[in-house]
């Protein structure tokens, strides 16, 4: 049990299961299996995008990307646009959105490695060419999604949410690489010391690239995915991630100053990100309020996670 | 030698100290009293229990058990009684200048015109202990070279600071230093142990030991196995104390015997190497051998590929900063080099990886009993050695080292001679920069760096320490 308590991710997941009972006490039991299934299908784009800031915040202090949402605002429109609702274009719209992941990807990367910006200025104003092109492309037009693509984003396969189950294998695929991989090996070593991994022998340049590419691929796969979710891109839909990306992330455990990666811990840090506030929307509290008391609470598992962790 | 007996209570007293970490017994009941105007110094392997009894005296560490006083100043806390300590790794916050730093461990300066004051005592520190320094009290602690860092830290271990310095802790201060200024630095101790300071001294190089201490204290596994007046000592007692045979030198595989190969390394800056040679780097520290290394290093490796068979490897001298990985364990530490050897379709080969470790843990000699445990449990010396497990481990052909035996003890040194001069036998080149003449002479060849730039090249027989100095100096000497 102590080792259990050691590890950083227990503490999102344990914040989880209380504020899950929390709500339950005034919905009554039988809202139980629709809040788990609601928590699941809005968690997943949270842990889709969680992943991919996860990696970059791994890369060590300073390294953060604040583009995510723009990418997911510039794919889901892009995506949307070229499928124009047409049957049989999905894998049409994935790669356009994939595309334009690995576009701005290489865009952000190339902006800080070339231009050697920091990477906070890098992808904040990168984000903004990112939102434009999405406001010029879409000019407020709301094109629907393909029906077969949008009956799978809200759909459910063994009564899990289709979406959770695309953000589970993303999440399987980013364990094994930190955890067994070289490239993992490379990741977190870059983390520790930059220094001291390129002294090593390291490809440290790759794997900040490759990194950089991989949370906007990421953002790409869930501004296509949200959008297919909820009927059509909105230029705002990706708004609320560039809180909650890297809120997922340190309520997860994943250390801030880089060098350690806590892939469980997204998964507890998106499912209480979402039931909190629904917990306090069913105790009917204002807008005001509510941010007031989410922001507590994300202080609060914070320090108990990383408290935990001084200690050991 | 200054061990004038002042009388009077002990700075420090040590009853029965033990010090344990979980099932580790760092230290195992340690009794000690240390007067003014003493130079203890502490010899014993790494691990031997060295550093932890220091933390132990200045306060770092609490004893497990046992008791720790200061009668003199007749104060519970270190830093009251006077106790400063100068570590052998860095301490300073490189981003701060170097008043500022002093400012640190000094609260008592306030007010308007602080950095004034600070560096005007640092400054005057400076002066006492390194005349001549030329450090400006107002640069910024990441703008001085790592010798220069060293002598900062000293400094300011023996500044006022608002009382008096009682004991001062040098661990390991010289290593990063030059034979020139280590020199002023034991004059220094001599003088302020004869003005009624006490000093524990700790170093690796015996000849230091003998030529400052008043008393020696040897420690092997946590326990003190010998408490004697230094000249109570000789050099072959000292070894056999630290429970190493003082063998005779092993015999030497020069470079007439070796069969050199064909030049592997050549420099616009004429450094060169032949295959299967031993190159030095020699001359005063911070004169530029670092920065050839690290161009040399960096110029032939990409931060693009990461290549099965790396032509270069590099141990570095400097490990917080370009070797140690803090957050992994020893294993993971010592297999950061040779992973793309042991991935297969893109995951780590984690039995091969062990293998590779346990295999050098033997051959190097890493004291832990869990190559999981985490890197920052061994003692500094141990984690260098973990940095060499990780170079050697590799194939490269070319090794190239920044000094790497800081802090590493008399025995593995010799071990580790032994194994570069057989990995050279068998056509590795290494490039080892040493601020050490008795490393410089293992090689075959050496350069002496002066200002940046090559100023000789020795072979042979002229390798000793009279040609190097004298390619290290020449410069001041024609220019006065």
């Amino acid at each position: 049990m102590p080792a259990l308590f050691s590890r950083a991710w227990i503490w999102s997941w344990l914040a989880t299961i209380v504020v899950f009972g929390l709500t339950l006490t005034l919905t009554g039991r039988n809202g139980a299996g629709g809040l788990a299934y609601a928590a699941l299908a809005f968690g997943a784009f949270s842990v889709i995008v969680g992943l991919g800031q996860m990696l970059v915040i791994t890369l060590g202090p300073g390294n953060v990307d604040l583009s995510i949402p723009a990418v997911m605002t510039l794919s889901g429109t892009l995506a949307l646009k070229a499928m124009d609702a047409a049957p049989g274009t999905a894998f049409l719209g994935l790669a356009v959105a994939l595309l334009a992941g690995l576009a701005t990807g290489l865009a952000n990367y190339i902006l800080i490695a070339a231009l050697r910006l920091p990477p906070i200025i890098a992808t904040l104003a990168a984000s903004l060419v990112y939102q434009s092109v999405a406001i010029w492309s879409n000019r407020g037009l709301r094109i629907k999604p393909p029906e077969a693509l949008a009956d799978f984003a809200t759909g459910r396969s063994l009564g899990v949410p289709n979406v959770a189950l695309v953000a589970l294998v993303l999440s399987v695929a980013v364990w094994i690489v930190l955890e067994r991989g070289a490239f993992g090996r490379w990741l977190l070593a870059s983390g520790q010391n930059m220094r001291a991994a390129r002294l090593a022998g390291m490809p440290v340049e790759r794997v900040r690239a490759t990194t950089y590419v991989t949370v906007a691929l990421f953002a790409g796969l869930g501004g296509y995915l949200l959008a297919s979710f909820s009927g059509g891109a909105s230029l705002d839909m990706g708004q609320e991630y560039l809180l909650t990306s890297i809120a997922v992330v340190v309520i997860g455990g994943t250390s801030i100053a880089g060098g350690h990666s806590n892939v469980p811990g997204i998964w507890g840090g998106a499912l209480f990100m979402f039931l909190v506030v629904s917990m306090l929307n069913s105790y009917g509290l204002g807008a005001g309020i509510r941010m007031v008391l989410t922001g507590l609470i994300i202080i609060g598992i914070v320090i108990a996670a990383n408290g935990r962790r001084a200690r050991r | 030698m200054t061990g004038k007996e002042q009388g009077g209570a002990a700075v420090v007293a040590l009853t029965d100290v033990a010090k344990h970490f979980g099932s580790v017994r760092a230290l195992n009941g340690v009794s000690l009293e240390i007067r003014a105007g003493e130079c203890l110094s502490l010899v014993g392997h790494n691990g031997a229990g060295k550093s932890t009894l220091v933390n132990i005296v200045n306060g770092t560490l609490r004893p497990s058990s046992g008791e720790l006083a200061f009668p003199r100043a007749g104060d519970a806390a270190a830093a009251k009684a006077g106790i400063r300590s100068v570590f052998q790794e860095l301490s300073l916050c490189p981003n701060l200048t170097v008043a500022e730093n002093l400012r640190i461990s000094h609260s008592a300066l306030r007010g308007i015109g602080w950095r004034r004051k600070a560096a005007a005592e640092i400054g005057q520190s400076l002066d006492t202990v390194f005349p001549g320094h030329g450090i400006d009290p107002m640069v910024t602690v990441d703008s001085l070279t790592i010798a220069e860092r060293q002598m900062v830290e000293i400094a300011i271990g023996f500044a006022p600071r608002g009382g008096a310095a009682e004991l001062v802790i040098l661990d390991e201060p010289t290593s990063a230093l030059d034979a020139g200024i280590a020199e002023q630095l034991l004059t220094h101790i001599r003088r302020f142990c004869a003005g009624g300071g006490a000093v524990i001294f700790i170093s690796h190089m015996l000849g230091e030991v003998f030529d400052v201490a008043s008393r020696i204290l040897v420690m092997k596994d946590g326990l003190v196995v010998a408490d004697r007046a230094a000249g109570a000592f000789t050099r072959e007692s000292l070894v056999a104390a630290m429970g190493h045979v003082a063998a005779d030198a092993p015999e030497e595989s020069t470079a007439s015997e070796r069969a050199l190969g064909d030049e592997v390394v050549r420099t616009d800056r004429g450094l060169s190497a032949r295959k299967g040679e031993i190159v030095g780097l020699a001359g005063l520290a911070g004169h530029g051998q670092a920065e050839a290394l690290a161009r040399l290093y960096l110029g032939s490796t990409s931060s693009w590929k990461s290549p099965r068979e790396p032509r270069m490897v590099f141990v570095a001298g400097d490990r917080p900063r370009d070797g140690v990985l803090p957050l992994w364990s020893i294993l993971r530490n010592a297999s950061a080099s040779i992973l793309p050897r042991i991935t297969r379709h893109g995951l780590v080969d984690r039995a091969a990886e062990e293998q590779v470790a346990a295999e050098w843990k033997q051959r190097i000699g890493i004291r832990t009993d869990d190559l999981a445990n985490p890197i920052l449990s061994l003692s500094g010396g141990n984690q260098q050695k973990v940095l060499f497990a990780r170079a050697l481990a590799s194939t490269a052909p070319i090794v190239v080292m920044d000094d790497p035996m800081r802090g590493v003890d008399v025995g593995t040194k010799r071990d580790v001679y032994t194994m570069i001069r057989a990995e050279a036998a068998r056509g590795r080149t290494f490039l080892w920069y040493s601020t050490e003449t008795e490393e410089i002479c293992e090689c075959d060849r050496v350069f002496v760096y002066r200002n940046g730039t090559i100023s000789a090249e020795l072979t042979g027989t002229d390798i000793c320490e009279e040609k190097i100095l004298e390619a290290s100096f020449e410069l001041q000497e024609t220019g006065t």
